[in-house]
C-alpha cells in the first residue's frame, strides 16, 4: 500500500433528490489514491447514488467532486479516462463471450491490436476465465460473470475503480476470491471506492470506511477507530428461570438485565482472565448459568449504535451524531 | 484522437457488437423477413386477382406483383424497424450501456452501432424479400443505375426510420412497449399508393395517402424499377428521410443523454 497522500477523489456537498426523496444530503468525501474506501450503508442510504455520481453516470443536483483534479461537471471525458466502474447489476454483454466482451473493451479504450490481445489474455489468466472464454455470458455463474464485470473494467488500466456491492449474492467461496483481487489492486496502486452492506467486507478491506445513512455520513474512520466510538465488548449469561436471573443481577451490579430473555448482558473485554473472575463469581454465589456467549464489538455494533432505532432518529439531536471525522 | 475519428471508431467497434448479437440470434432477423413476406403472398394470391382488375383493363395478379412489391419492401424497412426498437428497448436494460456510459468514448456510438447494424440487417431483409417477389410474379425493368438509384432510395428511408425506432426504443420504458410503438407505421404502405393506387380512395384518406411520406417512397422506387412516372416524388422522398433522420438522431440523442433515475 503506498501511503502518499494524494487525493484521488475529493467530494464536497454533494445532494441529490428524485422528486420530494431526499437522496443524498450533503454528502462530504476524502479518498487517498492507493487505498480502498468502503461506502457502508442499509438499502437506500444513497451508496449506489453517491457511486452513480462519481462515476459521471449522473449529475448531482448540488455540491462538487473531483477525480484527480478533473472536476465532473465540467471534465467529465477526462474523468471517464481514469475510473473504472463495476456495478451493482452486472455490466457484461450476456450475448457474448468473455472473450468478446474483453475485447469490446479494448477496442473501446482503444488499446492496439496486439496490446489488447496480451492485455485480454493476461486478465483472463488472472481472473481465471481462460477455459470458459469461448462460452457465452448467458451460461456463466454469479461469480464468473462478477470476475469478467470486474476484469472488463480493468482493461483500460483505470485509476480509481468504483465498486458497487461488488459480492453482493456471491457464495462464500467466490467472495473471498473477490478480496483476494480486490487487495492485489490496491497493491498496485489503484484507488477503490467501494460499497457494501457487508460490515465485515469494510472490516476486512477497507483502510477507511463512512456510513451512509439517509444520505448522509454519520460516521468516518478506519475500521478501529470506529469500533472505539462504541462500548466495548460484552458477556451474555443466559438462565434458565426468573430465580437464576434475580440473584445473578444481585451480584452483578453493573449489569443489564432482559427479564423478557432471561438474559444479563455485562461489560467485559472477552478476555480468558475476565472471563473467569466472572465465572468464579457466579460459582461463589451458587448460581446456574445455562449459557454464555462472548461478544465483542464489530461494525455491526457501530453500525446499529449509530443509526439508532427508526422512530428515534428524527428526533435525536444533531450533536449526539457521531463527528465525521 | 479526433471527435470524428473517435466517432468513426467507436462506431464502428458498436457495430460489430450488433453483428455478433444478429450472428447469434438470427431467430429475430427471420422473423422479420418473415412478416413481409407473408402479406406479399397473401396479396399476390389470395386478393391478387381482383386487385390486380382494379388496376385497368389488363390488369391481373402478375401486374399486381409488380404493383404491390415497392410497398412490400416499405413493409420489410418498417418490419425491421419495430426489430430495431425491440433491441434497443432490450439494450437500455442492460447493465453495459451503464458502463458504456461511464467510458470516455464517443457517446452516441452505442446508438450508431444500432443504426448501423440495423441498416446492415434491413438491407439484406429487402435483398431476401426482393428474391421472393421475383419468384411470384415481380417483372422488374430497371437498368443498373436504376437498381442502385432504388438501393440507394431504400437505404435513404431504411436509415430515417432505423433513428425514429431507436428514438422509439429508448422513449419506451419496457420491451412491450417499444415493440407496439413502431406498430402504426406498418400501417402506412397499406394508407398510401402501396397496396392500391390512392385515386380509388374517398377524398379524405386519398389526401392523407398522397402527403404522409411513404407514398412519395414508394412512387419512387415503382418508377426507378417499373419505369412509371416520378415526377417531383423522388425530391418529396428525399426531403422527408432527410427531416425524419435529423429529428429523429436529435431526438434519440437526447433521450439517451437524459439523466435515467433508474
Amino acid at each position: 500500500m503506498t501511503s502518499s497522500m494524494n487525493p484521488a477523489i475529493v467530494a464536497t456537498d454533494l445532494r441529490k433528490s428524485y422528486g420530494d426523496k431526499v437522496v443524498l444530503d450533503g454528502v462530504d468525501l476524502m479518498i487517498t489514491e492507493g487505498t480502498i474506501f468502503a461506502l457502508l450503508g442499509p438499502n437506500g442510504a444513497g451508496k449506489t447514488t453517491t457511486v452513480q455520481i462519481l462515476s459521471t453516470l449522473i449529475k448531482a443536483d448540488g455540491g462538487t467532486a473531483r477525480v484527480f483534479g478533473h472536476d465532473l461537471a465540467r471534465e467529465p471525458d477526462a474523468v471517464r479516462a481514469l475510473i473504472g466502474v463495476t456495478g451493482q447489476f452486472s455490466a457484461v454483454d450476456n450475448l457474448l463471450t468473455a472473450r468478446e466482451n474483453l475485447t469490446l473493451m479494448a477496442d473501446l479504450c482503444h488499446l492496439g491490436r496486439a496490446a489488447g490481445r496480451r492485455r485480454i489474455a493476461d486478465l483472463l489468466d488472472q481472473f481465471d476465465l481462460t477455459e470458459a472464454a469461448g462460452k457465452p455470458v448467458s451460461t456463466y455463474s454469479g461469480g464468473m460473470r462478477r470476475r469478467l464485470d470486474l476484469a472488463m473494467t480493468l482493461v483500460g488500466e483505470p485509476r480509481v475503480i468504483f465498486l458497487d456491492e461488488p459480492t453482493t449474492g456471491l457464495d462464500p467461496r467466490s467472495r473471498r476470491a473477490m478480496w483476494h483481487i480486490i487487495r492485489a489492486l490496491v497493491a498496485e496502486g489503484v484507488t477503490i471506492l467501494l460499497t457494501t452492506q457487508y460490515l465485515e467486507e469494510a472490516d476486512q478491506l477497507a483502510d477507511r470506511v463512512a456510513f451512509l445513512d439517509h444520505g448522509r455520513l454519520i460516521a468516518e474512520g478506519t475500521p478501529r477507530e470506529l469500533k472505539r466510538l462504541i462500548p466495548g465488548g460484552h458477556v451474555v449469561l443466559q438462565f434458565a428461570d426468573q430465580e437464576g436471573l434475580d440473584s445473578a443481577a444481585r451480584t452483578l451490579q453493573t449489569a443489564t438485565r432482559d427479564d423478557a430473555a432471561l438474559t444479563l448482558q455485562v461489560p467485559s473485554d472477552g478476555g480468558v482472565g475476565s472471563l473467569r473472575s466472572l465465572l468464579d463469581q457466579l460459582d461463589r454465589a451458587s448460581i446456574s448459568v445455562a449459557g454464555l456467549s462472548v461478544h465483542t464489538p464489530d461494525l455491526d455494533d457501530v453500525f446499529l449504535t449509530l443509526t439508532g432505532q427508526p422512530d428515534t432518529r428524527a428526533s435525536r439531536p444533531d450533536h449526539e451524531r457521531a463527528p465525521t471525522r | 484522437m479526433s471527435t470524428l475519428s473517435l466517432a468513426v471508431r467507436d462506431s464502428n467497434t458498436m457495430l460489430r457488437r450488433n453483428l455478433l448479437h444478429m450472428r447469434r440470434y438470427p431467430s429475430m432477423t427471420f422473423l422479420l423477413i418473415g412478416i413481409p413476406i407473408i402479406i406479399l403472398l397473401l396479396f399476390v394470391y389470395v386478393f391478387g386477382g381482383t386487385l390486380g382488375a382494379g388496376l385497368g383493363p389488363s390488369g391481373d395478379r402478375s401486374q399486381y406483383a409488380n404493383y404491390v412489391t415497392p410497398g412490400i419492401l416499405l413493409i420489410t424497412v418498417v418490419s425491421a424497424a419495430q426489430g430495431t426498437a425491440i433491441s434497443v428497448a432490450m439494450d437500455m436494460t442492460e447493465g453495459i450501456i451503464a458502463r458504456f456510459r461511464t467510458m470516455s468514448i464517443f457517446r452516441p456510438s452505442v446508438l450508431t452501432g444500432h443504426v448501423l447494424g440495423s441498416l446492415i440487417q434491413t438491407m439484406l431483409s429487402l435483398a431476401a424479400v426482393t428474391g421472393v417477389a421475383l419468384l411470384v410474379g415481380f417483372r422488374p425493368t430497371a437498368n443498373p443505375v436504376e437498381w442502385l438509384a432504388a438501393v440507394g432510395v431504400l437505404a435513404m428511408i431504411t436509415f430515417a426510420l432505423t433513428w425514429l425506432s431507436v428514438a422509439l426504443g429508448l422513449v419506451s420504458d419496457s420491451v412491450e412497449t417499444a415493440s407496439n410503438l413502431p406498430m402504426p407505421l406498418i400501417l402506412l404502405p397499406f394508407l398510401g399508393s402501396g397496396f392500391v393506387p390512392t385515386d380509388s380512395m374517398p377524398t379524405a384518406v386519398r389526401l392523407f395517402a398522397d402527403y404522409q411520406p411513404f407514398t412519395p417512397v414508394m412512387e419512387t422506387l415503382r418508377g426507378l424499377l417499373l419505369g412509371t412516372g416520378i415526377g417531383n416524388n423522388g425530391a418529396i422522398a428525399v426531403v422527408w428521410c432527410a427531416v425524419i433522420s435529423v429529428v429523429c438522431f436529435l431526438w434519440a440523442k437526447s433521450l439517451y443523454n437524459r439523466n435515467r433515475t433508474a
